[in-house]
């Protein structure tokens, strides 16, 4: 009854626009934002924030950054764990050469870097398509996962080949480094999340996410009614590498706060951002959000229950995971191909009608 | 002649038959892409389920050992009894064909008519579940895989080529392994050729491959033959697992020859048995002799790990459908 349009007059075209139409919706949009900046911090323990919010978080980024690419560009990339890896490299070489400046700075040109990178290995996508453009994007995976690998100057010929994010205070409170709050890591990636999806949201509903929606659809059809294919593709890998590369730099110094890009950027990675995005819904903002609540939250859930409630031993528990985690991802594409956001959408139209659907 | 050239020759020649391993797993990938259209990246993990499945029969493992053990808090391990290689080998042909049979019956049915994309999605999820499914069945651990394949270094090559070099050489060094591995993948795809052209069922094969609408108007079981090709290819995926395995041991590592696979795959293009073989070659030889020529001496080494995507990328640009690719045709 309270989900309704109707009663809700819409006087001028910004109105008509907005992203929530449903004045329920924009309710629950500034509620939530209001909860997750004025209440979770100060309730936000250590736990919570390591295993869940935080990285929960920082994959809302990674997966609008890969869903931007593959959801609204139609352009599949394996590659996210390797752009994800340049974000991290970038901000470290940044933080430890000009340690002066702020740490949210440089972690926005980490994102400008990973930007260029990414529509480096954006341009062979001109000529090759579909599966063939998914393994081409594997080169750039495993060649930049190498590269920081083999060449000691990206790690600042440290002896363990590992980078770690030195001390760093946004308005003088630790955000980086050992003596870090919980509560403080947790503002950081809010903040970024919050400016990602703002930004998000309004380029795929602008004349660019058109244009990446039109080469998605039919590329030549789109080149054919004036599409710039070179413009469309390299914008959609470079911002969408933006915003994984800042994923990266903030997974690396706010999350982890030392790495090694074998294990913290591997293929793995890549595909778990892809799995993120599509359970949550390709093209779908809100899918970014469920999608990486999904994933993150399952691991967490079933280790719970399987090594905590029912006493298995780790490596029993571990491999039942796998079982499951595949399993779901199966069940998933047959019953819902479309992803959460799907489900949320009907669920939206339901209650619309609801309590009278006839 | 220097003992360099010969080292370099000896390079190739490993190349070549680390190419083979490479064609091995490709073949698999490429049979299943052009009966269904679906890109299965579980080829890899079949492979290593298919090994795995072997040593566990071979050595009388009791299957599910750990996951009885931890719920009924039991010991049991093995049955006791050792079954000969060639009946362990039957037996996990059978499993594997039961395997395509149940993602038929529970996976792909139900994906029919989905894009591209979810259907590979579909086979990474497929990949996890027999990964875990595979290490809770028959542990995680290193296992040796030992069916009777002789292994290495062939003294009769080795004595034989020695005169070819001044003191310093003792003629080339290649594995038993290798030479056995390259009679089974040209066995193999000898008898997949003559399969398709000859036989009634390899006909339906190519005609799904062809057009499935067309295919279906005449009277062909698309289900049918999907249960056959992925039977197929987890046959395929056996023979690799046997190769790779007895190389390497029987391990998680094992899986991860269909990453190897990939690039072999775009060079050959992903429609093509001999683009399969001869991408595999290239691939083989290329990684190698870069390796050995630029890699070791001027880039640290290990650029194995990317040399091959990189060559196949380069090579994608020039030729978007691989060697002996479909010419894709594009329409509004």
């Amino acid at each position: 009854m309270l989900y309704r349009e109707a009663g809700d007059y819409k006087t001028s075209y910004a109105k008509d626009n907005q992203t929530f139409p449903i004045k329920f919706d924009r309710v629950a949009y500034y509620v939530l934002l209001f909860v997750a900046f004025c209440v979770v911090p100060f309730f936000i323990n250590d736990y919570w924030a390591n295993a869940v919010l935080v990285p929960f978080l920082i994959y809302v980024i990674a997966t609008l950054g890969l869903n931007i690419l593959i959801g609204y560009c139609g352009q599949l990339s394996l590659g996210t764990g390797g752009f994800m890896a340049v974000g991290a490299f970038a901000s470290y070489k940044l933080m430890t050469a000009f340690p002066d400046v702020s740490i949210i700075i440089h972690i926005l040109i980490a994102g400008g870097i990973t930007a260029l990178v990414g529509m480096l290995f954006g341009l062979p996508s001109l000529r090759i398509k579909g599966f063939y453009l998914a393994v081409a994007t594997l080169a750039a995976q495993f060649f930049l996962v190498w590269l920081f690998n083999r060449v000691p100057w990206f790690y600042n010929y440290s002896a363990s080949g590992q980078i770690s994010a030195p001390e760093r205070t946004v308005l003088g409170i630790n955000v980086t480094g050992p003596n870090v709050d919980a509560w403080a890591q947790y503002m950081v990636c809010l903040v970024f999340v919050v400016a990602c999806v703002w930004l998000a949201r309004n380029l795929t509903r602008g004349n660019l996410g058109r244009s990446w929606m039109a080469i998605r659809d039919m590329d030549i059809a789109a080149e054919i009614i004036g599409v710039n294919p070179l413009k469309a593709k390299l914008t959609a890998f470079g911002v969408s590498s933006f915003f994984i590369g800042i994923a990266g730099a903030l997974l690396f110094t706010v999350y982890l706060g030392a790495a090694e890009v074998g294990e913290a950027f591997g293929i793995s990675k890549s595909f778990l951002v892809l799995f993120m995005v599509i359970i949550g819904g390709l093209g779908s903002i809100l899918g970014s959000f469920l999608g990486a609540a999904f994933m993150v939250l399952m691991p967490v859930l079933l280790k719970n229950v399987l090594v905590g409630g029912m006493g298995w031993p780790t490596d029993v528990a571990a491999h039942f995971q796998f079982v499951i985690v595949g399993g779901l991802i199966v069940a998933f594409l047959i019953m819902e191909p479309h992803g959460l956001a799907q489900l949320w959408r009907v669920a939206k139209e339901k209650l619309r009608l609801w309590p009278f659907p006839h | 002649m220097s003992a360099n050239f010969y080292y370099g020759v000896e390079v190739f020649l490993n190349g070549l038959m680390a190419g083979v391993m490479y064609s091995l797993v490709a073949l698999g990938f490429v049979l299943i892409f052009k009966a269904s259209g679906i890109f299965n990246y579980a080829q890899g993990v079949m492979a290593l389920f298919a090994a795995m499945t072997l040593v566990g029969i071979q050595n009388g493992q009791v299957p599910f050992a750990h996951l009885i053990n931890a719920i009924f808090g039991t010991h049991v391990k093995e049955f006791g009894w050792h079954v000969p290689a060639f009946l362990a080998i039957l037996l996990t042909i059978g499993v594997m064909i039961l395997f395509a049979f149940i993602v038929e019956r529970y996976v792909l049915k139900h994906l029919v008519n989905q894009e591209p994309i979810i259907l590979f999605m579909a086979t990474i999820g497929l990949a996890y579940f027999m990964e875990g499914f595979g290490d809770l069945m028959w542990g995680s651990e290193i296992k040796k895989l030992d069916v009777g394949i002789p292994q290495g270094g062939n003294t009769w090559i080795e004595e034989s080529t020695a005169f070819l070099g001044g003191e310093e050489f003792y003629g080339f060094y290649i594995d038993s392994l290798d030479i056995v591995a390259a009679i089974v993948a040209i066995l193999l795809v000898a008898s997949l050729v003559l399969f398709s052209q000859y036989t009634k069922t390899g006909r339906a094969l190519r005609a799904v491959a062809d057009d499935h609408q067309a295919a279906l108007s005449v009277g062909i079981s698309l289900r049918t033959i999907w249960v056959i090709v992925w039977s197929i290819a987890g046959f395929v995926a056996l023979v690799a697992g046997i190769m790779w395995g007895s190389k390497s041991g029987v391990q998680f590592s094992l899986s991860l020859i269909a990453l190897k696979a990939l690039p072999v795959l775009m060079l050959g293009g992903f429609t093509s048995i001999p683009g399969a073989i001869v991408g595999g070659l290239i691939i083989g030889v290329g990684e190698k002799m870069f390796e050995f020529l630029i890699g070791a001496p001027f880039l640290g080494g290990a650029t194995e790990n990317w040399f091959a995507y990189v060559l196949a990328l380069l090579f994608l640009v020039f030729r978007p459908q691989g060697l002996f690719g479909e010419k894709i045709i594009e329409r509004v």
